[in-house]
């Protein structure tokens, strides 16, 4: 069995002739507005389990983000982006899918990966400057988080891609059902990546869910400088996928787009693009100065649509949220902040051996050269410490490697890393 | 789908017992073109493994521009040789989520110059994920690059863009100058569980020659043997370095050729020895010089062989412009005529 044969729509609108198959556009276009469920008759009926649930992992998630920003002015990380505001698209990012899914993110998701079950401290060797990615990606069905914008979009297609031909090789292999989705930010979208993986997405009719997290800035530039679409959400549009609007701090309406979402790319009906509208409330990274590009009005004005307080004030409304279970989730999120401190204590040095290690699977003879080179370095580095350590003469040599060594903790410590 | 499967190191597609670069019920002496060679060793590679994928633009029905692709889509079907929309980043990341689920892509580019937008995901993602992921994700992705000039291709049809690739650390980069190099080193970037650029001569595309065993990825070939200096080149630029040591028996000097094949890993020890079997050595491509191969050999050859040299290296190259329009192409290329004028350069009056 062929899956490109399968590839040409059914729902099509008149012939495949040579100029291709005709779509009607209407039901690939998003609402008008932002799908919302809190506030809704909809948030009152709906299942008050999910919405508690959604609440405490929105209060866990908060308290990572706080954890990793205290970590950078530590200069326990290089450099952090928190996903502060963006925590509803985080969490149910991760949530809506199954073991066999892969999750695809980029520098801004550190929290989906922590959601998706990653430690803490894998999850930050990429911010701590420790390895590139701390985690393994094949254990989680995650690939590592993706600096160079909309990238990783293109990898979730390839991915969700073989997984079908997988499944049409072997209909009994549990590639059956996956599904991919991609975290992208509202700037990425400019990215031709972006529009390639959309494009390869739909031709494929790869099960792949890009999930665009608008929150308003791409570093400083705001949304109307990076587009001129109606929404983000009608750019699937052009491509023959369904575009979705949502809410992005409300985390019921998150939970509801992607998890239909999910279901439509299973079911074998194609990719989707959700574009969930958020806010970055912290600047973009602890680099970045924020009052350079945008008011404090502004933000206190998206505090005020805060995804946590606008859960936690339905929930309270409607009885569905005691203070009791407040205090037990406000020292669940400590124990997990102070369990991060603790990794983080514990955390291994880097082993600068380890850097000929994975560049081929079987090292050149230039690497193995080099590799010895470094090695004779460290030994003579160690021999150095060995003597320093017993003998306080300052000689010209001790100096100079002192500073050394200092000038490079002062650039690990300022936290002055950024992702630009 | 585990980790495991998509870092495997006995590649599917190199059955046990078969010397390198045979293909299975050919005999070797068949001779056939370069482009034969290189079509057959990727239907054998489709046959003998089932996760061996090709995807690019026009590699279906047509066959590909060059038609190294020529029947494939026929025989195994469109999955397996995919038509793929107009995009190269698009072919090559979607190659690379392929390759994370454990398929082994083949993805063609369609000239060197065409490759260019896919060089974010080459240099970001293919040459880095092993090593951004710890060894746990290996990438099989085999490029293949059809490259070079003396075909008469109006502009962005004659680059050669190897020495780009061979800059970046987590890429094998091999040319083939022969038709038997063409099957081996194909078939052999297709089993390697690295990811491999196959930059293609398009000059030497129609040349024929027998299949015969070749050697593994990383291995240069001293192509004849000489006394008086050595040349050192690959890909396109052989068959002239082939005719100027030719031309140069009359002068009477006796020169030896190196085919590198493989620029990355690169055979430092064939090269040393065979430069210090002659104590000078001329470095030959159609690349501009700066900042190229020939540039990096020069500097190995020098370190290496440095009290064996009787002369500076020297090197023939394409000039260090934009590629000519093709009716000035051959002022640009290296000649048989520029080679004996740089053998003449190597200080022999001592
Ligand atoms: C290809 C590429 N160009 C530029 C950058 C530098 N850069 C890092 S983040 C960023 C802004 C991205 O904005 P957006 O996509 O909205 O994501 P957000 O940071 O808001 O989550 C830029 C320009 C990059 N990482 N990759
Ligand atoms: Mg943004």
């Amino acid at each position: 069995m062929t899956i490109v044969h399968d590839s040409v729509p059914t729902d099509l609108v008149g012939s495949v002739g040579l100029r291709g198959p005709r779509r009607d556009p209407a039901p690939l276009l998003p609402d008008a507005e932002p799908l919302r469920v809190l506030g809704t008759r909809a948030a009152v009926t709906g299942d008050p389990d999910l919405a508690l649930d959604l609440y405490s992992r929105l209060v866990l998630g908060r308290r990572f983000n706080r954890q990793a920003t205290t970590l950078t002015r530590q200069g326990r990380l290089a450099v952090y982006p928190a996903s502060t505001g963006q925590e509803a698209c985080q969490v149910t990012a991760a949530m809506v899918l199954a073991d066999q899914d892969w999750l695809f993110p980029s520098y801004r998701d550190t929290l989906a990966v922590v959601a998706r079950g990653v430690a803490p401290i894998d999850a930050l060797t990429l911010m701590r400057g420790h390895s590139h990615c701390g985690y393994d990606p094949y254990e989680h069905r995650i690939a590592p988080l993706a600096t160079p914008l909309a990238t990783q979009a293109v990898h979730a297609v390839g991915l969700a891609h073989a997984a079908r031909l997988r499944a049409a090789a072997d209909p009994r292999a549990s590639a059956a059902n996956v599904v991919a989705l991609a975290l992208v930010g509202d700037g990425g979208t400019s990215e031709g990546d972006f529009h390639e993986a959309l494009n390869f997405a739909a031709v494929l009719r790869a099960p792949v869910v890009f999930l665009v997290q608008n929150n308003g800035y791409a570093i400083s530039v705001p949304l109307a400088k990076q587009t001129a679409a109606p929404t983000l959400a009608h750019k699937a549009v052009g491509y023959g996928m369904p575009g979705r609007l949502v809410d992005g701090n409300d985390a019921l309406a998150m939970h509801q787009v992607l998890t239909e979402s999910v279901a439509h790319a299973r079911a074998g009906r194609g990719p989707v693009l959700v574009e969930a509208i958020t806010y970055r409330l912290e600047a973009h990274t602890n680099a970045d100065d924020a009052t350079r590009y945008r008011s404090a009005a502004e933000v206190d004005d998206w505090r005020t649509r805060d995804p946590l307080t606008r859960l936690e004030a339905h929930l309270r409304a409607h009885g569905q949220l005691t203070d009791a279970t407040a205090e037990r989730l406000a020292a669940q999120a400590e124990e997990l902040a102070a369990e991060i401190r603790a990794q983080f204590e514990a955390a291994p040095e880097p082993d600068p051996r380890s850097l000929f290690a994975h560049v081929y699977a079987t090292p050149t003879s230039q690497l193995r050269e080099q590799a010895a080179d470094l090695d004779a370095r460290l030994a003579l580095d160690a021999e150095f410490a060995a003597d320093n350590s017993h003998n306080f003469d300052h000689t010209d040599h001790a100096d100079h490697a002192a500073e050394g060594a200092g000038g490079q903790l002062d650039r690990d410590h300022d936290g002055r890393g950024d992702l630009r | 789908m585990s980790g495991a499967a998509a870092v495997t190191s006995e590649p599917a597609g190199t059955p046990a017992g078969r010397p390198v670069g045979l293909p299975a019920g050919e005999p070797a002496a068949t001779s056939m073109t370069m482009v034969k060679a290189l079509n057959l060793a990727l239907r054998d590679s489709l046959r003998d493994d089932p996760t061996v994928h090709i995807l690019g633009e026009d590699v279906g029905a047509l066959g590909g521009v060059f038609r190294v692709t020529d029947g494939l889509a026929a025989e195994f079907g469109p999955d397996r040789c995919l038509d793929t929309p107009l995009a190269e980043a698009g072919i090559l990341g979607t190659a690379i989520g392929m390759a994370m689920y454990g398929l082994r892509p083949v993805v063609e580019m369609q000239f060197d110059a065409f490759a260019y937008p896919a060089f974010e995901q080459l240099f970001s993602h293919v040459a880095k994920m092993r090593n951004r992921t710890g060894g746990r994700m290996a990438l099989p992705i085999t490029i293949r690059v059809p490259y070079g000039g003396g075909v008469g291709g109006v502009e962005h049809h004659s680059d050669s863009s190897e020495a780009y690739y061979a800059h970046t650390p987590g890429l094998h980069v091999v040319t083939p100058a022969t038709v038997a190099d063409s099957y081996g080193l194909l078939r052999a970037a297709i089993a390697s569980d690295d990811p491999v650029v196959l930059c293609e001569p398009k000059r030497l595309y129609w040349t024929t020659g027998p299949l015969e065993e070749t050697a593994p990825i990383g291995r240069a070939v001293v192509r004849r043997t000489g006394t008086s200096a050595t040349l050192l080149t690959y890909g396109p630029s052989l068959p002239i370095c082939l005719e100027a040591a030719r031309a140069a028996e009359e002068e009477g000097f006796d020169l030896a050729v190196v085919d590198l094949r493989s620029l990355v890993p690169f055979d430092d020890e064939t090269v040393s020895a065979a430069v210090r079997a002659t104590g000078r050595a001329i470095v030959v491509h159609e690349a501009s010089g700066f900042g190229g191969i020939g540039a990096e050999i020069a500097a190995r050859v020098t370190e290496r062989c440095f009290h064996q040299l009787a002369a500076p290296v020297l090197r023939v190259t394409g000039y260090d412009i934009p590629y000519p329009p093709p009716m000035l192409e051959k002022h640009h290329l290296p000649s048989v005529d520029r080679i004996l004028d740089a053998v003449a350069r190597l200080q022999w009056e001592q």
